[in-house]
């Protein structure tokens, strides 16, 4: 069953078309990412889908309820976090927690087991009780997943959840994100502009100027761009790269030290190598494609020229919606 | 970890008609009790928002009394200008602290929280009507505090008078938050907030009758206080306060308003603001 189906969906803003007739289906338990440089149309989709945004045209189902018509339904379904903070800074974490439980209705006898749960999950229960001001940025992004799941969603969405945090604050929320997805079968939707983060999906979709450009498993993608290359060094250079031309039938390169190989799946073809081969293999090495080469690729620019000053998109993006201007 | 279904089993009933009626209840509660939350906890706000009243207490009250003396006593009778003034300076209380917690809002806009709201699975109208509760009853614990100053003053007060006067501050109360909370939807941002309290609020309590008794104005400025709802706040409190003598009521065709009847105006206009709140708020995307 598709947790998310969407199908034909538009939404302009006056002259601005933001999305323009995207489809595509996330499966239940899925971890789907969207890919996309700033401005491409990430956030408005994640905005129609969570209901903020009304869709100009086409529909959107989220875990089997339309976006336009049943909303309360949909929101009853879908947690969010959002790409900046939407906490109360004034009140403490557990307030802010119990704050959410009510408004998603809860059921009362549950309510304060449910909130330590989740409040250990992300590591802040013995800071329940701290005022959220003085959170760092990511325990903050960490005590919004806690909330994004405290109602039991079925999806849960994450716009560029990670953006503006450390390296390995970034690594910290992704386990637990992806600790969630297993122990709930949650259906992931997320954003991100960071390559690295959009190896952790099932599938990405990459999005430029409001289309969807490519829909594929990561590996898939990368394997659009071309193939892996794999560096052997053996005991025996000259004897491995004559069986590995005779076996394979590939054209292996060598240097000095090593053995060049182009190959078409080079995670699957370094543990038959190693143990096909008549010599003994000292060290392996794969080069994969990026799916920043597979961006640059789909679309002629690089993902990263887009980015720009961050702050300043924030800003552009606060207007957009934050204020409920169209 | 529990392993409770997660989906829509939990939580999302076939909604009934009371179910969704229940759960929006709940919604009023804790929007309220945010807002209350807040109150307690932001000491600073108590105490500015106390010192303000009674620095126009002190220094109006006691400088229009000395350089005016002759001409208040000729108005006022035998009570002192001070003692005219407080019931005013309570409804300021009330109106400055109702309206700010509105304004809130755009603060929540700016700060994000206003996002965890709308996208809850709770009717606007649901989120308006907590924020305004909540509002009011901030409001009205800022007034109920200044009536510490009673017996200082000479003004004596019962239980009963006590009970008709937080009565009158909630509902005075209700209505200016749920103006507050129209305007706040369609905000843009702070300096706009700023534009607001010099053009409407403030002229609000400046023609409220919160310094001066509404009798004897010039025509243009006797309709305007009787389109201020402020006014209909500050006539029965200083009834209730300092006797029908200082307030016998706004003359309406020839009619001074009573009580029961400054009541049912507030609640008429705070009817209309909350209608035209909520429906300001459910037409922002």
């Amino acid at each position: 069953m598709s947790s998310i189906e969407v199908i034909d969906l538009t939404k302009r803003f006056g002259p601005l078309t933001a999305v323009d007739s995207i489809s595509f289906q996330v499966e239940d338990s899925e971890v789907f990412g969207f890919l996309g440089p700033n401005g491409a149309g990430k956030t408005t989709t994640i905005n129609v889908l969570c209901t903020l945004m009304r869709p100009t045209a086409g529909s959107a189902k989220v875990a089997g309820y339309d976006v336009a018509s049943q909303r309360n339904a949909v929101r009853q379904s879908i947690g969010l976090v959002f790409q900046d903070p939407s906490l109360d800074d004034h009140l403490t974490a557990y307030e802010n927690l119990q704050f959410h439980a009510h408004v998603y209705n809860v059921p009362g006898n549950e309510r304060a087991q449910r909130i330590e749960e989740v409040l250990r999950v992300v590591e802040l229960w013995d800071r329940r009780d701290a005022v959220v001001r003085t959170f760092s940025g990511g325990m903050k992004r960490r005590l919004e997943i806690a909330r994004g799941i405290l109602h039991h969603p079925r999806v849960l969405f994450l716009d560029e959840p990670t953006l503006g945090l450390d390296p390995q604050t970034r690594e910290h929320v992704w386990e637990y994100v992806l600790e969630l997805q297993r122990a709930h079968e949650i259906t992931i939707f997320m954003t991100t502009h960071y390559m690295d983060e959009a190896e952790h999906c099932d599938r990405i979709a990459i999005i430029d100027q409001g289309k969807i450009v490519a829909l594929d498993t990561p590996d898939a993608l990368k394997r659009m761009v071309g193939v892996d290359i794999v560096t052997l060094r053996t005991e025996d250079d000259e004897q491995a790269a004559r069986e590995i031309r005779e076996r394979y039938g590939l054209e292996p390169q060598r240097d000095d030290t090593r053995i060049r190989l182009e190959v078409e799946a080079g995670a699957e073809f370094i543990p038959r190598v190693v143990s096909e081969l008549g010599v003994t293999v000292k060290s392996v090495d794969l080069h994969r494609p990026t799916l920043d080469d597979v961006f640059l690729k789909l679309t002629g620019r690089a993902i990263r020229e887009e980015e720009g000053d961050p702050s300043a998109w924030m800003r552009l993006h606060g207007r957009l919606w934050g204020r409920g201007r169209r | 970890m529990t392993t409770a279904a997660y989906g829509p089993a939990a939580g999302l009933p076939t909604r009934s008609r009371w179910a969704g009626l229940r759960a929006n209840a709940g919604g009023v509660y804790i929007v309220w009790y945010r807002e209350v939350l807040r109150y307690r906890r932001d000491r600073a706000r108590l105490i500015s928002s106390l010192g303000q009243p009674l620095l126009f207490l002190v220094v109006f009250g006691s400088g229009l009394t000395a350089s005016l003396g002759a001409g208040l006593t000729r108005e006022l009778g035998d009570v002192s200008y001070v003692r005219f003034l407080f019931p005013g300076i309570v409804a300021m209380a009330v109106l400055f602290t109702a309206v700010f917690s509105a304004i809130s809002i755009v603060w929540d806009r700016e700060f994000g929280f206003l996002r965890e709201v709308l996208v809850a699975p709770l009717s606007r109208a649901a989120v308006v009507l907590g924020k305004a509760l909540g509002g009011s009853t901030v409001a009205m614990c800022q007034g109920a505090i200044l009536l510490i100053l009673a017996p200082i003053l000479g003004v004596s007060l019962d239980p009963l008078l006590v009970l008709k006067l937080l009565g009158l501050m909630f509902l005075t109360a209700f209505a200016l938050t749920s103006m507050g909370i129209l305007i706040a939807a369609r905000l843009q941002s702070m300096e706009a907030f700023q534009m607001i309290m010099n053009f409407l609020i403030m002229p609000m309590f400046f023609l409220s009758g919160a310094f001066f008794p509404l009798r004897g104005l010039p025509a243009w400025m006797s309709v305007i206080t009787r389109l201020d709802p402020v006014a209909y706040g500050v006539d029965p409190m200083r009834r209730l306060l300092l006797g029908a003598n200082l307030a016998p009521g706004i003359k309406i065709a020839n009619h001074h308003l009573g009580t029961v009847e400054d009541a049912l105006i507030l609640a008429a206009f705070a009817a209309l603001m909350m209608a035209l709140a909520v429906w300001a708020f459910e037409a922002q995307e």
